[in-house]
């Protein structure tokens, strides 16, 4: 059994403490959440939570009928192996100096991301992307002054059929 | 008209038919008491809020409803924790109401405040904080729909002091659970196309056993699994947790398996080429090395929890749901349709089981100094197999299990997954409590019945004649089994002498006290102290360094057994 890394929805309740159960079934069983990402769907009484973490598909079908038994769980849904579109949002913090800012400013003008913010010395970029683009968008950024950055979780929604909600 | 969070609590504990209640008073539960003063549901008040849980649990078993436990916050609630704990791997349905610090302290570290939810979180089936006296009368309702349904498990509800004492109008109150988005719940019916598919494994089968676990028990299905092994004539087995659920005394019945189990059942799991679970979840001191648990089988795996197929054990067929329905259409199905194994087709598995039952029966030396598993025997003779047993953790447990032969479903309380020490005696006056009219006796190890000794105030208080039989051997006794076996023989701690005086202790707690310090006194000591009226605490002198054999070593296939201390299995 390969260990790869799993993308799994979870409509839930939106209750407190729905979380904490989660994460403490993913604990319980050994696994690490890698990124997470939480939030209302159109039914704001019910929240889509999108964990990705590292295993095997045997460990994970395992997770997922733990996870399947909790009483604010709604559905369970797998979407490594689903055609879905994903997308990770990153903001960077760089610092622009005469040495880089011509550099810097062509980079940007190529890739068309956003500069959300200025100072005189610093600007805050977004970069939308999926999970390749926003690794070869920190490499490159790292070699040109990157300061920082915070960077979100996956969000990742089925392609083929409507999402149901609830 | 105004009721108080108090009231409706009651009220809600009313609608679910709760006349006892097991528990505890401390600050935050005072209004709480203060209304159960006034209510007719009965209060059983124990001495630690440990023996609240498992006596809670203890009544759970035997009686079928859901156990109800009422503690109040901080330590309280933290003294349950072991008790939940234990509840959550026996799938027992218990409630636990636990007082709470007033909404506004909540978080601030208040004085006996714990964060309770939290602390119960993995072992709980759900847990909730009622936060809002409108939630109260709902809540309480969910909590005990989701403890017996499914898969039953311990829910806890935690109520801060300022909501038993918000009043509300008795017309705001919502009664009705609100569940209908729980996953769990459409997954309980079963396919007869699964049925179908198993029936015919079953008519294909040479060699099929049936193991069955705590899930027939808590689905209350032990009749139709009775009718089912015997319809089809299929040897049955059954792990500490299904004791009770097909009778011992039937011929099929080949013993309890896994580590301390018989050398016919092992044997059995071993060869047989089709193996049927019903409610079992494949524990790890059932099946040993997993690669070598029935390397010859197919396995038809029947459980209502989806979690549980699979996990690991590989079932060619499986059908998920609850027992009874479903053996209940296997039943009526083999009884129109005539279906049957083919005539002696199993004839030599059933005489291969039988030369081994002869091969290795349950056995002991029984020369020298009183033996535990006489004592067991005898206690089994003396009340006929009627009584109902609870145990505490050790050889105590794997001895009743062993030589206490179980026909009647509810009749053997012990705990199975967690293996909690000083859960039978409180589980014991639980049991006696559920059940007044039976004989309830504890089979104990001196170790483990001081772990919860205080509830022989409680036994008494209440005149719950429950019997104590300690089995004394001043070790503990398991943990000195093994350090005998795989540690050189080097007990480490595992020597507890012979303190205290059980006799003096049971007296000073207003109980009888008897002792048998040689095998001749042993079958006068029991039944003089099983026809007392009252709470009996029985101290037998026995074989200080005794085993529970038969022993599978841990991670061994359940076939390299040691019969003995001298003798390994052929």
């Amino acid at each position: 059994m390969t260990v790869r890394e799993n993308t799994i929805s979870i409509l839930v309740n939106n209750k407190p403490d729905v979380l904490a159960r989660i994460a403490g079934t993913f604990s319980g069983r050994g696994f690490n959440i890698e990124s997470i990402s939480a939030n209302i769907t159109r039914n704001p009484e019910i929240t889509n939570i999108i964990i990705t973490t590292i295993g095997d598909q045997e460990t994970v079908i395992k997770l997922e009928k733990q996870l399947n038994k909790l009483v604010d769980v709604l559905e369970v849904r797998d979407l490594t192996d689903v055609s879905s579109a994903q997308r990770e949002m990153i903001l960077v913090r760089m610092k622009v100096t005469a040495s880089n800012r011509d550099r810097f400013t062509q980079i940007v003008d190529i890739h068309s991301w956003k500069i959300v913010s200025t100072d005189a010395d610093y600007c805050i970029l977004e970069v939308t992307g999926d999970r390749q683009e926003i690794e070869d968008s920190l490499s490159l950024l790292e070699t040109i002054g990157m300061e920082d950055f915070v960077r979100t979780g996956i969000v990742a929604l089925k392609r083929c059929s409507p999402q149901q909600i609830g | 008209m105004n009721v108080t969070g108090a009231q409706v609590l009651f009220r809600a504990l009313k609608q679910e038919n709760v006349d006892t209640i097991f528990g505890f008073p401390g600050g935050a539960v005072l209004d709480i008491f203060d209304e159960l003063f006034r209510s007719d549901i009965r209060h059983i008040l124990v001495r630690h809020e440990q023996g609240a849980i498992h006596a809670a649990d203890g009544y759970a078993r035997v009686s079928g409803k859901v156990g109800v436990c009422l503690v109040t916050s901080g330590p309280g609630a933290t003294n349950t924790v072991t008790g939940i704990a234990n509840a959550f791997m026996d799938s027992i349905p218990v409630v636990v109401f636990t007082g709470q610090v007033p909404t506004p302290m909540i978080g601030g570290d208040a004085f006996q405040e714990v964060d309770i939810t939290g602390i119960t979180r993995p072992c709980t089936k759900h847990n909730v904080l009622v936060r809002r006296i409108e939630d109260l009368g709902r809540t309480v309702r969910e909590a005990f729909y989701i403890a017996r349904s499914g898969r039953p498990g311990p829910v806890l509800v935690d109520i801060p002091k300022d909501v038993t004492r918000a009043v509300i109008e008795e017309k705001d109150i919502s009664w009705q659970p609100n569940i209908s988005n729980n996953n769990n719940n459409g997954k309980y019916a079963f396919t007869p196309e699964a049925c179908m598919k198993a029936l015919d494994m079953i008519r294909k089968a040479e060699r099929p056993l049936i193991i069955s676990g705590g899930g027939v028990l808590l689905g209350k299905a032990s009749e139709e699994f009775r009718t089912f092994a015997k319809k089809l004539h299929i040897p049955v087995t059954s792990t500490l947790m299904g004791l009770g659920g097909f009778p011992a005394t039937d011929p099929l019945w080949l013993g309890m398996p896994g580590m301390h189990g018989t050398y016919y059942a092992n044997m059995a799991i071993s060869h047989c080429d089709l193996l049927i679970a019903i409610g079992v979840r494949f524990d790890d001191r059932v099946t040993s090395k997993l690669d070598a648990f029935a390397p010859h089988a197919k396995v038809i795996h029947i459980d209502i929890d989806p979690a549980s197929i699979d996990k690991f054990v590989k079932a060619k067929a499986s059908i998920v749901g609850d027992c009874k329905p479903i053996l209940n259409f296997l039943n009526q199905y083999v009884s129109e349709k005539g279906f049957t194994i083919p005539e002696g087709q199993t004839r030599e598995w059933l005489k291969q089981i039988d030369l081994w039952k002869e091969h290795a029966p349950l056995t002991y030396c029984r020369t020298g100094k009183t033996k535990p598993q006489h004592v067991v025997e005898t206690l089994y003779r003396l009340t006929n197999g009627q009584a109902i047993i609870t145990t505490e953790v050790g050889q105590n447990q794997m001895w009743a299990a062993q030589f206490y032969h179980f026909d009647y479903p509810n009749s053997f309380v012990s705990s199975g997954g967690l293996g909690t020490m000083g859960f039978g005696f409180p589980a014991a006056i639980g049991a006696q409590v559920a059940r007044p009219d039976k004989l309830v006796v504890d089979i104990a190890g001196d170790g483990s019945i001081q772990m919860n000794i205080q509830e022989l105030a409680t036994a008494v208080n209440y005149n719950l004649p429950v019997k104590v039989v300690i089995l004394n051997n001043g070790y503990l006794g398991m943990v000195r089994q093994w350090q005998e076996l795989f540690y050189g023989k080097r007990y480490s701690h595992s020597d507890i002498a012979n303190v205290p005086d059980f006799v003096k202790l049971a007296e000073a707690y207003g109980a009888v006290g008897l002792r048998a310090t040689h095998p001749e006194e042993v079958e006068s000591t029991l039944q003089q102290g099983l026809n007392e009226p009252g709470v009996v605490v029985m101290d037998f002198h026995v074989e200080p360094e005794e085993g529970v054999y038969p022993m599978v070593r841990p991670g061994a296939p359940l076939t390299e057994m040691v019969l003995s201390k001298e003798e390994k299995a052929a």
